[in-house]
């Protein structure tokens, strides 16, 4: 099976006598489901940061979609970041873009046409049950729906994989089930490899997945 | 609202530096007419003890374009009857020639002292005379005053060029939520910074536009023409196309050079 991550020896730090990954090794197949899960502050958030070349490694080696993080050029780094779809705890929807706009972006910078990415759009947030507000800003939306429109945002551009930083982190139970359907729906309907950091796991999740946990730097799968 | 007043500022600093630049082309206009006129009217005679050609007078200085003999006939006449027949017949025989020699252009100080001294090394010249004295003087203060605005037009550049770095530092920190978000998917600089590049492009058509007015409205009133009408001298202060085409030009590049400069800044901060 393909790889889209692949980790070996992977050491993570903001300061240089401060490790927070510390010589992980492991990798994360294509098509799969994973979570990753750890205490407040173990490192989970700096982890995904890397997958996405926020952050570069410090030591070891890093490869995402086949393309390796260790000292990658800006244009690399553009390019792998227009196969990856984020979400994030805080949405980071574009305040001053309309909904639609916002799903839209990852279509801009693709190049896509106005009328392709315009149906495409239009798919999602009727997915997301949001058509009726492709008009408004996201301010106008309770978080619930912003995270959702965030979701269609990361899954627009039919991206190799999903990176989800506590996505359901300041959520209600109703939205954060919406959240996970969309999730689970891209992986097993796309085959979209989906890694989701998060301190627990739903117990609503039905699809097959691979648990990371992460303590004191360390990196452990769980069974 | 806050962000037409943003609009507003870099209009302004843009339109000041505009309105400099086209101060300094109307006064260097004013002056090139001036000299244009002080040109017709400047002369200088040279007096010769055998007949010189135009061409002769060519040769000595390429700024020289024409002479012309001064006629000596009006005042041999004014002496027939107060001296006598011989004596006036041998003056005629003994007086020199005399030339008004008229220039291609108004020269400086400096070229009409280089021409004196050429004049004055042909053997046939005995004496050489500018009347420049007066008009050198008003002519040496227009150039003060040229120096004066030039001076002026360059710290009004440099200090609005500044605001506008100013300004466009505020704009960087207005859309850089916009601009990493977009980094975050893997938009190159050039689509991050778009925004801020039309803003800039409108702007400084905005500017131009504004110019445009500022100096029909100039024409309009005519106060400006009235004034230098006087002193003789009658020019465009703004050719709608030339000096149009031009400050769209200078707009264009200033707020295009300072919006490279901050992006590249804030590319390298990533």
């Amino acid at each position: 099976m393909d790889k889209v991550i692949i980790a070996e020896n992977l050491s993570l730090s903001y300061k240089e006598f401060e490790t927070i990954i510390s010589k992980a090794t492991f990798s994360i197949d294509a098509g799969s489901f994973v979570f990753i899960t750890g205490a407040s502050g173990s490192g989970k958030s700096t982890l995904i940061k890397s997958f996405y070349g926020a952050i570069e490694p410090r030591a070891g080696q890093l490869m995402v979609g086949g393309v390796k993080i260790n000292r990658i050029s800006t244009s690399k780094l553009n390019f792998l970041r227009r196969h990856i779809g984020i979400v994030f705890q805080d949405y980071k929807l574009i305040k001053e873009w309309t909904i639609e706009k916002n799903v839209m972006l990852p279509l801009i910078i693709s190049g896509y046409t106005k009328e392709v990415s315009g149906a495409q759009v239009q798919r999602l947030l009727s997915h997301v049950k949001l058509i009726h507000q492709a008009g408004k800003y996201p301010p106008e939306l309770s978080g619930g729906e912003q995270q959702r429109v965030a979701v269609a945002r990361a899954l627009a551009h039919n991206p190799i994989l999903i990176l989800a930083d506590e996505p359901t982190g300041n959520l209600d139970e109703y939205s954060s089930q919406v959240i996970w359907n969309l999730l689970e729906g891209a992986n097993t309907k796309l085959k979209t490899t989906v890694v989701v950091v998060t301190h627990n796991i739903p117990s609503t999740i039905t699809v097959a997945y691979k648990h990371y946990h992460i303590e004191m730097g360390n990196i452990y799968e769980i069974a | 609202m806050k962000s037409l007043k943003n609009h507003i500022s870099l209009i302004i600093a843009l339109f000041t530096v505009l309105f400099s630049v086209q101060i300094y082309v109307a006064v260097d206009r004013t002056i090139v007419a001036y000299e244009g006129r002080l040109k017709n009217d400047y002369s200088i005679i040279v007096v010769s003890n055998k007949s010189l050609t135009p061409a002769e007078f060519k040769a000595m200085d390429p700024i020289i374009e024409r002479s012309d003999a001064i006629s000596t006939d009006q005042v041999l006449k004014r002496l027939e009857g107060e001296i006598s027949k011989k004596n006036l017949d041998l003056l005629k025989l003994t007086l020199p020639k005399f030339y008004r020699i008229y220039l291609s252009r108004f020269p400086t100080p400096y070229e009409i002292e280089k021409l004196q001294k050429q004049l004055q090394k042909h053997p046939a010249i005995e004496r050489v005379e500018g009347y420049a004295q007066t008009h050198d003087t008003v002519y040496k203060l227009m150039l003060l005053f040229k120096d004066v605005v030039q001076v002026f037009s360059i710290a009004i550049a440099a200090v609005t060029s500044l605001l506008i770095l100013k300004e466009m530092r505020l704009w960087q920190f207005q859309h850089s939520d916009r601009m990493s978000i977009m980094a975050l998917f893997g938009a190159p600089v050039w689509l991050r910074s778009a925004v801020l590049f039309r803003l800039a492009i409108v702007d400084a058509i905005i500017a131009t536009i504004l110019l445009c007015i500022a100096f029909f409205v100039f024409e309009q009133y005519g106060w400006m023409d009235l004034l230098l009408r006087t002193v003789g001298i009658s020019i465009d202060l703004f050719h709608f196309v030339n000096d149009g085409v031009r400050s769209l030009l200078i707009a264009l590049g200033v707020s295009i050079v300072l919006t490279i400069t901050i992006v590249i800044g804030n590319s390298e901060e990533e």
